[in-house]
């Protein structure tokens, strides 16, 4: 520690600490027109300038860039330096009178009018005051290296390699953060190439996954962070105070060994893109219900509020159903939870709006406890019901307030007429459908799926909870369609059955085995290979196969192949399907 | 009497069986000539059934099984698959045209396909008439190798 004075004041800072962050220290303010304090001090703009005594000797230097010694006294307001900061002000008024940062700067040191012939080159009021906060940025901390200075004096500029776009850009957007005018804008086309399930707004490569993610704690997401990309930033580990980032994590694979399996995998939603007369990803404010749900909520990217892309309150909100379902050209089933879904967000809509809210419907199914009876309030709460599948929906005015807007065009079967509604915002009710990469688990576990997609159940009413494979049981949405009381009551039921085997602590298995009858048996040790539950094994002693009946899944390849007959496989001996054919050729 | 087909189908228990259990429930119509003997897999189906239908008097075979890749027993269809080629030409060297004997994958899921080649393989047999075997039909002796 050394103890220095500045204006007057005495503090006690550590050795080595720059001037301007020890008089931040003593509360004294010092300008600063390039200085950041995620970058290294780079002492470009020359307005934190100050006057350091030392003896009878005095100099004026910057105070980002120069470090404090013993003893030192500090002037931060005196003539001199006053005097510089008046020059330097001038100089940076004439030749960028208009942007708002300088002038505020100016004002705050009270200079008024440059002394100097102007000197501007761009008459943009966010236009580039050479500060270089993006130059620094880009080239020690994200280490992109992308942008650079070109020329110099009165010429210089920020450029990009040859003026052009870069591939060694990542769009990070660390230089506009840190640009104090906004000359540097990130136009998010597509944000770096990712698209997460939900698009509503860029995501930051460090993020809590959802707000009920448990563990509730902040993941990285090595494909978009620029840590990974370039070594630099590190601003994470930087803030975070006890010291919980590691960036030399990787995945793992972990195998566990189990002896049964719950698949509850879910569903995907229907991709109401595939239905171009929707426009759904074409025109603004249609959206998924996902995507309106993600809206609803209250820690999504609008905070709760229902708001257009405009920012504004929509005065008309249109709900589709069956988009996807019970549509011969996609979905033949109801995907039984969208029409509560769809009186839910009419619920909210009224709750939070004061819109209009339609609703176009095929058949309402409220099928559920207290279902029938929430539907019966929104009629009360004034949603208007048609019937009748929305045909689509095309750009409109909604003659309100003039903007452009939507209008979904449908028959209203109750009253036999076509109608067109102008409506504000669309919310789609997409299917819900089995997952993209559903066959690749089915396969995993020999599951078998329905004519839907959907996993199938041993037997839809007596067993809906396991399968054909013993041990392996489904619940939810990965099985069909279902809400979420449906769903609890499936998973709780699988879950029970799985105990029960585990508190038996023995696995009853299926009669129908292999069996090897030693006497006929010639040792060829065919079987031995064919098996693919390697059951099968070799006895040397007695030179015969012996099937081991626990793993044994009684599939009767081994049996077909064997030259002498000598294995046999309950329920299914070469007799009982011989007698079988028999039978049946009379 | 117009020739009725009698084809003998072996299903597996867990894909194609199904199958053809999903085509009943669906009531989907189909031909009433095959007539279906279960086996937990296509991989059990062992040769001398399939000819032994045959010298029982089936006009035709059709063997059903999961799709490749599909198996219940991971593997099995892919015994089927490699013996019904051989199959075939052994039947051919009988005087069988190899046209009686049929694989085919059906999942669980597939009803509708399952009816479809039904259908179409009682049709085929139809039109290829009842089988005929010579009892005494010379087999053509293998050619010795030095």
């Amino acid at each position: 520690m050394v103890t220095i004075n500045i204006d007057g004041k005495s503090v006690e800072v550590l050795e080595e600490t720059t001037i301007l962050k020890a008089a931040e220290q003593a509360g004294v303010w010092i300008p600063t027109m390039c200085h950041s304090e995620h970058l290294e001090p780079y002492g470009v703009c020359r307005l934190c300038s100050v006057e350091v005594v030392r003896g009878k000797r005095s100099r004026i230097v910057t105070a980002c860039n120069f470090p404090v010694r013993g003893g030192m006294t500090i002037h931060t307001n005196s003539k001199k330096v006053q005097w510089l900061r008046q020059v330097i002000m001038e100089l940076m008024l004439s030749r960028w009178p208009r942007v708002r940062v300088v002038k505020e700067m100016a004002e705050r040191l009270a200079v008024k009018e440059p002394r100097f012939p102007s000197l501007e080159r761009d008459e943009a009021e966010d236009a580039c005051i050479l500060c270089g906060m993006c130059v620094n940025m880009c080239n020690d901390v994200v280490k992109a290296g992308v942008l650079g200075f070109a020329h110099s004096g009165i010429k210089r500029e920020v450029v990009l390699p040859f003026d052009e776009r870069s591939d060694s850009c990542i769009v990070c957007g660390a230089c506009a953060h840190v640009c104090p005018t906004g000359h540097i804008k990130v136009i998010l086309e597509d944000y770096r190439g990712k698209k997460p399930e939900f698009t509503l707004g860029p995501k930051t490569p460090i993020y809590v996954p959802t707000l009920q993610a448990v563990p509730r704690v902040p993941v990285i997401d090595a494909e978009s962070c620029i840590h990974f990309e370039t070594g630099g930033c590190e601003i994470c580990a930087k803030v975070c105070e006890p010291n919980a980032i590691d960036y030399s994590m990787q995945d793992e694979i972990v195998e566990i060994e189990v002896g049964q399996v719950l698949v509850s995998t879910g569903f995907d939603l229907f991709d109401a893109s595939a239905m171009a007369q929707y426009g759904y990803g074409r025109l603004d404010n249609v959206y998924s219900s996902l995507e309106f749900e993600s809206i609803l909520n209250s820690t999504g990217p609008t905070g709760g509020k229902i708001v257009m892309k405009s920012g504004k309150e929509p005065k008309a909100v249109g709900i589709i159903h069956c988009i996807g379902s019970r549509d011969t050209n996609h979905h033949a089933y109801c995907s039984r939870v969208c029409c509560m879904y769809a009186l839910k967000f009419a619920h909210l809509v009224r709750d939070r709006t004061d819109a209009a809210i339609y609703q176009f419907y095929i058949d309402m199914r409220a099928f559920g406890k207290g279902y029938e009876e929430f539907y019966n309030r929104l009629l009360d709460e004034g949603v208007t019901m048609i019937r009748g599948k929305a045909a689509e929906v095309v750009e409109g005015c909604w003659q309100g307030n003039g903007e452009p807007s939507l209008k979904i065009r449908c028959e209203d079967t109750l009253i036999g007429k076509f109608r067109e509604v102008p409506v504000d915002m669309v919310v789609l009710c997409n299917a819900i459908e089995p997952r993209r990469d559903s066959d690749a688990v089915r396969r995993l576990f020999s599951i078998s799926k329905s004519p839907d997609g959907f996993f199938l159940e041993r037997h839809p009413k007596l067993d809906p909870t396991s399968t054909a494979t013993e041990g392996v049981f489904i619940a939810g949405c990965a099985q069909g369609p279902k809400d979420i009381p449906d769903t609890v009551a499936q998973a709780g039921s699988a879950a029970a059955r799985i105990l029960s085997v585990i508190a038996k602590g023995e696995v009853e298995i299926e009669p129908v085995r292999a069996m090897v009858q030693e006497e006929y048996c010639s040792g060829c040790k065919i079987c031995n290979n064919l098996c693919p539950y390697i059951a099968i094994e070799f006895l040397e002693e007695k030179k015969v196969s012996h099937v081991n009946e626990a793993l044994c899944k009684g599939c009767g390849t081994c049996v077909a192949a064997c030259p002498s007959s000598a294995m046999t496989g309950h329920g299914f001996t070469d007799a009982q399907i011989l007698a079988e054919l028999d039978g049946l050729m009379i | 009497m117009a020739f009725e087909p009698k084809i003998i189908g072996f299903l597996c228990n867990w894909c194609s069986y199904t199958g053809a259990d999903l085509a009943g429930v669906s009531r989907i119509k189909s031909a009433p000539n095959v007539r279906i003997i279960r086996t937990m897999c296509s991989g059990r189906v062992d040769p001398a059934f399939i000819l032994k239908a045959f010298q029982l008097g089936a006009d035709g075979v059709i063997v059903m099984g999961c799709h490749l890749g599909d198996c219940h027993y991971q593997e099995g269809n892919y015994k089927t698959i490699r013996r019904l080629p051989f199959l075939r030409r052994l039947v051919k060297g009988f005087g069988i045209d190899p046209r009686r004997l049929r694989l085919e994958w059906v999942s669980a899921s597939e009803g509708d396909k399952f009816a479809l080649l039904v259908n179409e393989m009682t049709e085929e047999i139809r039109s290829l008439g009842p089988l005929k075997l010579s009892v005494h039909h010379e087999i053509q002796q293998p050619v010795a190798h030095h």
